[in-house]
């Protein structure tokens, strides 16, 4: 990868990084879209979405409920797509897939902690100016909005660009020494993703009227569908 | 409620981008506070006095002390509060109202989108994706159905928030706030059914024999993992794994 592209890259994840919670909350963030726009940006966009896909397995674990920590999916997913989508041509798919999960997985750990300490840091920036806030100045309101968003979007690109730095020559190293095959390690993290997803559809969805039944519905045609859409 | 109050298309306008950053200094002491403020801020200069004038200043004040609400749901509040302090409304009314409103916001809009619609248009993305839509395809179904959704709630909140003034808590009692989550849930089920195998089968490619077991497999660690009834966070558990099999890969000789 060349500087332009890992800084297009890093614009990309302060975009990403910052639609998960400041602005404007689109959704662009998710793994389906971030790893495919990522992965996109390097000339892969079907390795992006295969990757995407995968993740949202895992995502659906980690919903942004209340104010509970929650890990960043934006920046780590386009971290990601540039460790799927930079390596050689010769670098097997199924090795590259499970680093790429790897890496998002664990630095979307590491971004919700970074959002913890944004979140710090703007409380100290609206504490200081507390008395301000309160006397009605619409430039110190304006301005922590401001300023928040900001460090937000700072916050992103810094991830996506140290993430980087840190992972794409950690891939090649392990890529060059990978010795599973490729359906081995496809397999293995598919059905990982695969049980992540059930149990978080269980999580979510098993309160609903009649969820169960719907479930095993679904399944039956899913089933059904295999055949077909082979 | 007097009835001579009235907001310009560009007021309101300017309120929704303004919603759409509503987070934009979420903090652990006034939440989002300060991003109510900033959002009312537009339909406060209508206020006797301008921006700047007394009235302004005490209203935007009160506008960006703490509140709490799902960001979406916030809508609610921007356009009841806005119509409230043009109303000029007793101060401690409003502030009872703001305290008293953040409660049902934040859960429905937390049961609505985030554990409802979020992971309906998710699950809708992957049965595409399973299906064999290209990458722009599957992208496109999702961002599109979500914020179909997103920005009608959006809308649909400060309009009516504006509309009802401080009579708004009614307005939650409607039947797709109270009734949607559920029938959000038994949706994305199906559509969790549906997609799963199919999702496996277009990652896992040709081998049938391969797909075959990857499928026993997620059935059976599935079962274990519903029955374990959230206790785990198995997405934290599966970097151990995975870091573990990229170890044994790297030194198998």
């Amino acid at each position: 990868m060349n500087p332009v592209e890992i800084a297009v890259l890093s614009l990309l994840g302060g975009v990403l990084g910052l639609d998960v919670v400041s602005f404007p909350q689109a959704m662009l963030s998710r793994p389906i879209v971030a790893a495919t726009l990522g992965a996109a940006i390097l000339g892969a966009p079907e390795r992006g979405v295969m990757l995407g896909a995968t993740l949202e397995c895992f995502a659906l674990e980690t919903l942004p409920v209340g104010a509970s920590r929650y890990p960043e999916w934006g920046s780590s997913s386009v971290v990601a797509a540039a460790v799927i989508a930079s390596g050689p041509p010769t670098a097997p798919w199924g090795g590259a897939l499970l680093m790429g999960i790897l890496v998002a997985l664990a630095w979307s750990w590491v971004g919700g902690w970074s959002m913890v300490q944004l979140r710090r840091l703007n409380a100290g920036w609206a504490s200081a100016r507390h008395e301000a806030v309160a006397s009605g100045s619409r430039r110190t309101v304006v301005g922590l909005q401001l300023f928040g968003m900001t460090a937000d979007l700072v916050r992103g690109v810094l991830m996506t660009a140290i993430g980087c730095a840190l992972f794409i020559p950690l891939s090649r190293f392990v890529l060059q020494r990978w010795s599973f095959s490729d359906t081995a390690s496809i397999a293995f993290v598919v059905a990982l993703a695969g049980i992540v997803a059930a149990g978080a559809v269980h999580k979510v969805f098993h309160a609903a009227p009649g969820a169960r039944w719907l479930l095993v519905a679904g399944l039956v045609i899913g089933a059904a569908l295999l055949g077909v859409i082979r | 409620m007097s009835a001579n109050v009235s907001l310009p298309l560009s007021t309101r306008a300017a309120m929704f981008l303004r919603m759409l950053a509503i987070q934009g200094s979420w903090n652990y002491e006034t939440l989002v506070g300060n991003g109510i403020g900033f959002c009312v801020e537009p339909a406060l200069r209508r206020l006797p006095g301008g921006v700047g004038g007394e009235a302004y200043r005490r209203a935007l004040a009160r506008q960006s002390a703490y509140f709490n609400a799902h960001p979406y749901l916030a809508a609610v509040a921007v356009g009841a509060l806005a119509r409230m302090e043009l109303e000029a409304m007793e101060p401690a009314k409003i502030e009872r109202f703001r305290k008293a409103i953040c409660g049902p916001l934040g859960s429905v809009g937390d049961l609505l989108v985030w554990a409802g619609w979020l992971p309906v248009c998710t699950l809708l993305a992957l049965l595409v994706f399973g299906l064999g839509a290209s990458a722009l395809g599957t992208v496109l179904t999702f961002l599109i159905t979500y914020n179909v959704g997103h920005f009608a709630l959006r809308i649909w909140g400060i309009t009516v928030g504006w509309r009802e003034g401080m009579r708004v808590a009614s307005a939650l009692a409607n039947p797709a706030l109270r009734q949607g989550p559920q029938y959000l849930g038994g949706i994305g089920a199906f559509l969790a059914g549906v997609a799963l195998p199919l999702v496996v089968q277009r990652i896992v490619g040709a081998s049938s024999v391969t797909l075959i077991e990857v499928l026993a497999g997620v059935a059976v660690g599935g079962f274990i993992v519903t029955r374990l009834h959230g206790r785990f966070e198995i997405w934290k558990w599966s970097i151990v794994l995975l870091a573990i099999s990229v170890l044994l890969s790297v030194i198998r000789p």
